[in-house]
């Protein structure tokens, strides 16, 4: 144990000096450049030695967001594969003559569950948000290292539950991804055993695991955060994911106790979900439950995670947009506002899902204008990215063609978001391929274009090398123009009325014009997804004869890239902690020598240019 | 090619896409034209600002791209703009919003004339019960349900008896004639869609629920459900007739009530009784025989 500790003198020293001497530890510090003295020495960390305690139970966030990252792109190929054999049976069911209906309705619902909770929330939460929290607050970990290293490891528990459900007689559960009772757990539906069983056990351990990494974000942005960093210089990828992570904790125990009320219901027979039912000319041992209160518990956690993957998405853009424009991000303090905003709105729009569910037909009017009321802020961020475009340096590289492609699908997805909202413009609308192309569009395609800006742009940061802009050209035009063609027309199926989940169109005569649409979708999800492939072939081959990073090759102003390694190691920033002086967005200011001025310039070394105060 | 020119070109590929789409509404059969009234103004507002943002964006790409001996402006905040901003976008939702909710409320809001029709749903079809000459539907509980009582229509319920029983996918409507669909679940959740009436409501195991809608064009619909029912829901059709008034009355004539059914099984369970009675004896007589 004792070894384990040795770096623990080096830490101290240098916390007890910062505490003393109250500037940044350098001698003479000139008033302009005086930060708060740290409130409270360091404590060390844990480091590992052998293999496993680095790579494997490893308490550095680094490692763990890089593990969080890898299982969650594996659950998301597996997503992918299942959408390719869903377009498969809707384009061409000649060629899918294998798949039985039993099947279809399986792969929708694992590839809805896989791609929102298993894919997304953990890329961006546990991927990005492990990663990049310690390193652009200035923290040199995680607060709770060990309880971050637990809370990998109960997602991976989760992830091998929910796949052990192809496996087991009845495979994996049919019920969509809303888990909607009663069919969810009766013998209509695919999976109603050890199927459904283990989705909830697996959704269980999910959100245990997943508040355990939610503690650590909060706590880390909120009490780990180094001298001058003050909440409002905050990057807005911290604030993103900061304010998403409270939407997790207060959103995902409706999901906890919908999942583990289902279960009694299917396990010990409780009524929570469960009025009298009637199946194959018998009555049911069950009565006097709602089924519209699991709808309500699952939207009251289903649509604060629409933005628990959005607004991390909207922190990096911002941050990505910011950089590569090489200009302030226009309307700062609007941006944290409007993030702060909207999450607090989503808890008040949920049962937008549900005006036609049969609740209280009333409460329309109380959701639709809640939902056009956060639509506001929502605007006033896609104002303020293209407002920071305007007047920039705009780098036209691959992360800003990720950028532009967000931008776009946004904004398609956003709007559509607004007809779906407006309660009685969802009458005709709500379950048809209009929603489906609405959503993929806006919490699909887009949050997936800000991830793949993002790896584009940390991965220098990760791997220390550039990866290929050749291949990411063609990695983005396949991804954007293919994706846009899928949904794009998409909304059109849905105003001729064909209904989403349906394993077949057959003879419907307003649906037959429809068949050549379907196949070209088809076409277009193959492609799309066979692009993702590019990727992994452009980090493969980085990772052996990229191109050598360096330091700051962004020319970024914020905490990550100024570590004294590249890429950062265990404890992020050697012996001193940086000391901030300004916000991350000081780029082409005028009377400065170079187009930005990193977060850790001291006031006076820029006292010539006309920076403002921050 | 410079991107922006591809983004251009996917902007304006959208809008001519959507001016010369085939793939649009169904032709509207009831009175909901309002929801689509609604559509479109929110497409002329929505699609506006999508292509205003979107053509800014092109613009400030082919306009601000990257120039070595350039700086971009360094202007932190600028309070009036995003003041304008924020105010102009208020007023476009709240001409969106106000539409929408002054047809909700008509949605809500069943007019006094409508006739009750139940749609009763099921893994996985319809079946229709119209109220009989008193005007009024009879209660109705799950448990009831079997095979003399397929609606499971309270037998102590008066208004019940006289109800027209449609054991059938196919209902027929009286055109011009509002309805408000009373919807009930016997299992799982389903939903009464007919896409030319752009109106729909799940139906929920447990409660009943409803929308109403006036029928103004006459012929033949198909019924899709709308909701996930488990694996039959994609073959879960029915289909409603619009009729005249004269054929409606012609077809409602020909119907069952809930009287007629009740003789007719009392009928057929007198003449098992018979048959069961006969058969008795027979078999008696062979078991005699054998010994």
């Amino acid at each position: 144990m004792s070894d384990e500790y040795e770096n623990k003198k080096g830490y101290q020293a240098q916390s007890s000096e910062s505490i003393s001497s109250g500037g940044g530890g350098s001698g003479t510090v000139s008033d302009a450049d005086y930060v708060r003295p740290a409130e409270i020495p360091e404590q060390d960390l844990y480091h590992g030695h052998s293999f496993i305690t680095k790579w494997v139970f490893c308490q550095d966030a680094k490692v763990i967001g890089v593990q969080y990252f890898l299982l969650a792109t594996f659950t998301g190929i597996i997503g992918l594969i299942l959408s390719w054999l869903m377009r498969l049976q809707l384009g061409f069911p000649e060629a899918a003559g294998f798949m039985t209906a039993e099947h279809y309705y399986q792969f929708v619902t694992m590839h809805g569950m896989i791609m929102v909770v298993y894919f997304l929330t953990a890329l961006f939460l546990g991927g990005f948000g492990n990663y990049l929290i310690p390193l652009m607050v200035g923290a040199r970990d995680m607060v709770f290292p060990y309880l971050n290293m637990v809370s990998f490891w109960m997602f991976f528990i989760a992830v091998v539950v929910l796949l052990a459900s192809f496996f087991v007689p009845g495979g994996p559960t049919g019920a969509g991804w809303t888990l909607y009772p009663p069919q969810t757990i009766l013998e209509g539906t695919p999976g109603s055993g050890m199927g459904i069983l283990l989705m909830c056990i697996s959704l269980i351990l999910f959100v245990a695991g997943f508040t355990m990494g939610g503690l650590n974000y909060l706590i880390t942005v909120l009490q780990a955060r180094t001298r001058g960093m003050t909440l409002m210089r905050m990057p807005l990828t911290v604030w993103g994911i900061f304010t998403a992570t409270v939407l997790a904790m207060l959103a995902f125990p409706a999901l906890l106790v919908g999942a583990l009320m289902m279960t009694l219901d299917k396990v010990l027979g409780t009524s929570f979900f469960m009025p009298t039912i009637l199946q194959a000319g018998e009555v049911l041992e069950y009565g006097g439950g709602s089924p519209i209160l699991f709808q309500h518990l699952f939207w009251f956690f289903g649509h604060p995670e629409v933005y628990i993957v959005a607004l991390p998405a909207f922190g990096i853009i911002s941050d990505l947009i910011s950089v590569h424009s090489r200009k302030n991000i226009f309307g700062y303090r609007m941006m944290v506002w409007a993030i702060v905003g909207i999450g607090a709105l989503s808890f008040f729009v949920w049962a937008h899902h549900m005006y036609v569910s049969g609740m209280n037909p009333w409460f329309g009017f109380f959701f639709a204008t809640t939902t056009l009321i956060i639509a506001i802020p929502t605007a006033m961020k896609v104002y303020n990215w293209v407002l920071t475009l305007w007047r920039g340096n705009i780098r036209l590289n691959v992360v800003m063609l990720w950028c532009l492609g967000f931008i776009i699908t946004f904004v398609n997805g956003g709007i559509t978001g607004i007809f779906l909202g407006n309660v009685s413009v969802d009458v005709p609308l709500s379950d048809t391929y209009f929603v489906i192309a609405h959503f993929h569009m806006v919490m699909g395609i887009a949050p997936l274009m800000v991830i793949m800006g993002a790896v584009y742009h940390w991965f220098p940061l990760v791997a220390g090398r550039f990866l290929d802009e050749t291949l990411g050209k063609w990695h983005f035009w396949l991804t954007f123009l293919g994706a846009y063609s899928i949904y794009f027309p998409m909304h059109y199926l849905g105003f001729i009325g064909v209904p989403r989940r349906y394993f077949e169109m057959y003879d419907s005569p307003y649906v037959t014009s429809a068949v050549g649409m379907n196949e070209f979708i088809s076409m277009a999800a193959f492609i799309v997804g066979a692009a993702q492939f590019i990727l992994i072939f452009n980090i493969i081959k980085t990772l052996k004869i990229g191109k050598p990073a360096g330091h700051n090759p962004w020319q970024a102003n914020s905490l990550e890239w100024l570590t004294p390694t590249v890429p950062p190691e265990h404890g992020n920033w050697g012996e001193k902690l940086p000391v901030v002086h300004r916000w991350p967005y000081d780029f082409s200011v005028p009377g400065a020598k170079e187009d930005f001025i990193t977060q850790t310039t001291p006031p006076s070394e820029v006292a010539e240019t006309e920076v403002e105060k921050t | 090619m410079h991107p922006g020119i591809i983004f251009f070109l996917v902007i304006l590929g959208s809008v001519l896409f959507h001016i010369f789409t085939p793939w649009y509404w169904t032709d509207i059969a009831s009175n909901w034209g309002g929801m689509d009234d609604t559509i479109t103004l929110t497409f002329w507002v929505g699609g506006g600002v999508f292509v205003a943002v979107c053509l800014f964006m092109v613009y400030c790409v082919f306009k601000f791209s990257y120039k070595k001996d350039r700086r971009a402006e360094y202007k932190p905040d600028d309070k009036k703009l995003e003041k304008i901003l924020t105010w102009a976008t208020t007023l476009g939702v709240a001409a969106l919003l106000a539409p929408g909710l002054i047809i909700w409320n008509q949605y809500v809001s069943v007019p006094k004339n409508a006739l009750e029709v139940d749609v009763m749903a099921w893994q996985w079809g319809w079946q229709y019960r119209l109220p009989g000459e008193d005007g009024k539907l009879g209660t109705t509980q799950v448990i009831n349900i079997n095979d003399n009582n397929p609606f499971g229509i309270n037998l102590d319920d008066p208004y019940g008896k006289d109800d027209v029983l449609i054991q059938s996918d196919v209902i027929n409507l009286e055109n011009n004639q509002p309805v408000k669909i009373l919807l009930r679940s016997v299992d799982v959740l389903h939903n009464w869609y007919v896409p030319q009436f752009r109106a729909k409501m799940d139906a929920v195991p447990g409660v009943v629920t409803y929308y109403w809608f006036e029928p103004n064009k006459i012929g033949k619909y198909e019924v899709l459900c709308a909701e996930y029912c488990g694996v039959g829901h994609y073959a879960m059709r029915g289909s409603v007739e619009v009729q005249s008034t004269e054929n409606y009355n012609n077809w409602i004539s020909e119907q069952e009530t809930f009287n007629d059914l009740i003789a007719k099984k009392k009928n057929i369970e007198f003449e098992n009784k018979k048959i069961v009675k006969n058969n008795n004896f027979l078999l008696n007589k062979e078991t005699y025989k054998e010994e």
